[in-house]
């Protein structure tokens, strides 16, 4: 059992979601950065929920030793006295507070413990999905069906910092053309800046006077969506469309973000900068990354990020730091 | 349906999309309703999920499918028979009650003016007859209702309105939409119903198909709490027949 001390809003347990009823106008929904969860199902060698924090501190409780994954947008974690790595699964003893305080880089958070988060899944899954009514934010004093199962530590051996906006690669949409003939190159050209404004709906793109529009726009047939497509709503502002977004509509997508760089995407925090390439079918078909690659975990003191934290000197640690 | 369509288009890196029409076309709805039950009676490789909408029918692709053999399994399929001409398949013909105008409907007025009608003609026309579920989509089980006469071809607001409450009525484009949460929206808001058209809870979830027929039936705020409260089946004081 882990149990929830503190928790900031919207944090929610999340998995791969629900593929597969489109036709019902549910969205798969699921993780934000569906890497990063690979990433934890990698780390801790079996898929599993996890809780997704959207940069909200959390505190959590671990009734049993378990190990843990911590992927995504970096926090600064601890726990036992002891400062955890992050893009790592470590375990947490029996006892031990988790303390996750955000660190300004990212968007989402992952914490995963092995065997993932039990209880009622909904169509197959635990994820929560705000706009289809399914789970709820996690709120103090919840009690999850987890932890109590542990294993070897190990970290990414090559962490991917998608965590401050850059260069995300796209294709057409069957609406891009709409846009007029120079739109794609000036959208290309365009320098973003993530906006304040964002959720797993989507999350708003700002340039100075940068409007993508299309003729008569505000009667067009409505049609799939999917996240990743990058839709301008009728001001001709963009959106980068998330997990939850509609499964339809009339607003026109210029460009559709690959699923690869989708995460670095929906990590970007407000202000990152972001820009747009296209790239052939192709090139996007191929971009699909292997596994992540996992190390054993061996902590040295050069690699503790806080080392002036422990006191080393007077001898008083509990020798596990 | 004119000859550009239908049309195999990508819809991005992972799924293909099949249209049978760039504007609302009752001919290229009925097509795409029919040629999706046909894919999900006889899938083709690669081939993870398929859905209808308004006019096109959505195929997901499983990783690593080839993408070129699945668009000419498709086409093989589209060229095979004229998939407007598919008889409709058994389907449902509900009433649903709604509260139109007023706080249940804040826009009543302005889109009645729109469409050169008094608001209380304006509910006599969209009650008078019963519209087709052309598509479920944008949130969970949530229908798009039409196709409406010439005179409800309104646009979308240019802004969006920051939020409609679950069971709102809105309309735009010769359609309505019934929505089955709190969400914002560019259409206008009409009305309000209780009809839940996606309760995880509930089963079925999802209470209407894609083909179904929907007939409001306009009510005062009380006559629908006092209709939703009594409905043990939790789908707002709405009744059904089979029909087909």
């Amino acid at each position: 059992m882990i149990e929830v001390l503190a928790c900031g809003p919207l944090v929610t347990v999340q998995d791969g979601g629900r593929p597969g009823h489109l036709a019902s106008g549910l969205a798969r929904g699921g993780a934000a950065d569906r890497r990063a969860l690979d990433e934890a199902a990698a780390l801790l060698g079996v898929p599993g929920a996890a809780l997704e924090t959207p940069g909200a501190p959390l505190e959590l409780r671990f009734e049993a030793d378990t190990l843990v994954a911590l992927t995504g947008a970096p926090m600064r974690a601890e726990a036992g006295g002891r400062t955890l790595a992050w893009h790592a699964a470590q375990v947490v003893p029996a006892g031990a507070t988790l303390t996750l305080r955000p660190t300004g880089r990212g968007v989402y958070s992952y914490v995963a413990p092995l065997g993932g988060i039990g209880g009622p899944a909904v169509l197959g899954s635990r994820a929560a999905h705000a706009i289809a009514g399914i789970g709820a934010p996690l709120a103090p004093g919840d009690r999850l069906d987890a932890g109590g199962r542990t294993g070897s530590e190990r970290r990414l051996a090559a962490p991917e910092d998608r965590f401050a906006g850059g260069a995300l690669r796209c294709v057409e949409t069957p609406q891009t053309a709409l846009f007029g003939p120079d739109a794609r190159a000036r959208f290309e050209a365009t320098a973003f800046a993530r906006g304040p404004r964002g959720n797993r709906q989507g999350v708003r793109l700002e340039a100075d006077d940068a409007r993508f529009a299309t003729e008569g726009q505000l009667a067009l047939l409505s049609d799939f969506v999917l996240p990743g497509d990058v839709q301008a709503t009728g001001d001709g502002v963009p959106y980068v469309l998330g997990p939850e977004c509609q499964t339809t509509g009339g607003y026109p997508r210029i460009a559709h973000v690959i699923a690869a760089d989708l995460p670095r995407a929906l990590q970007a925090p407000p202000g990152a900068p972001l820009r747009f390439r296209f790239v052939s079918l192709a090139e996007a078909r191929a971009a699909r990354p292997g596994a992540p690659a996992v190390e054993p975990l061996v902590r040295d003191p050069r690699d503790i990020p806080d080392l002036g934290r422990y006191q080393l000197i007077d001898g008083v640690t509990d020798g596990r730091g | 349906m004119d000859e550009a369509f239908p049309r195999i288009e990508p819809l991005g890196e992972g799924a293909l999309l099949v249209r049978f029409a760039d504007r609302l076309d009752d001919r290229a709805n009925r097509a795409a309703g029919a040629f999706r039950a046909a894919l999900e009676a006889d899938r083709p490789a690669g081939a993870a999920e398929t859905a209808p909408s308004l006019g096109s029918v959505l195929v997901r692709m499983e990783d690593g499918a080839d993408a070129e053999g699945l668009e000419d399994a498709l086409r093989a399929r589209l060229a095979a028979r004229d998939w407007a001409a598919v008889p409709p398949p058994p389907r449902r013909a509900w009433r649903i009650p709604c509260a139109f105008g007023g706080a249940d409907g804040p826009q009543l007025d302005e889109v009645a003016a729109m469409a050169k009608l008094s608001p209380p003609e304006a509910v006599a026309a969209l009650t008078a007859t019963p519209v087709r579920v052309l598509a479920l989509g944008f949130a969970p089980g949530m229908p798009y209702l039409g196709i409406l006469p010439e005179r409800w071809d309104l646009p979308r607001q240019a802004g969006l309105t920051p939020e409609v409450p679950e069971g709102a009525l809105v309309l735009a484009v010769r359609q309505m939409v019934l929505f089955g949460t709190r969400a914002p929206t560019g259409w206008r808001q009409v009305g309000r119903t209780a009809f839940g058209c996606f309760r995880p809870g509930r089963d079925p979830a999802v209470a209407l198909a894609a083909g179904d027929e929907v007939a409001f039936e306009a009510v005062s705020p009380q006559e629908l709490a006092d209709r939703a409260g009594a409905d043990a089946g939790e789908t707002g004081g709405a009744t059904w027949e089979a029909i087909g």
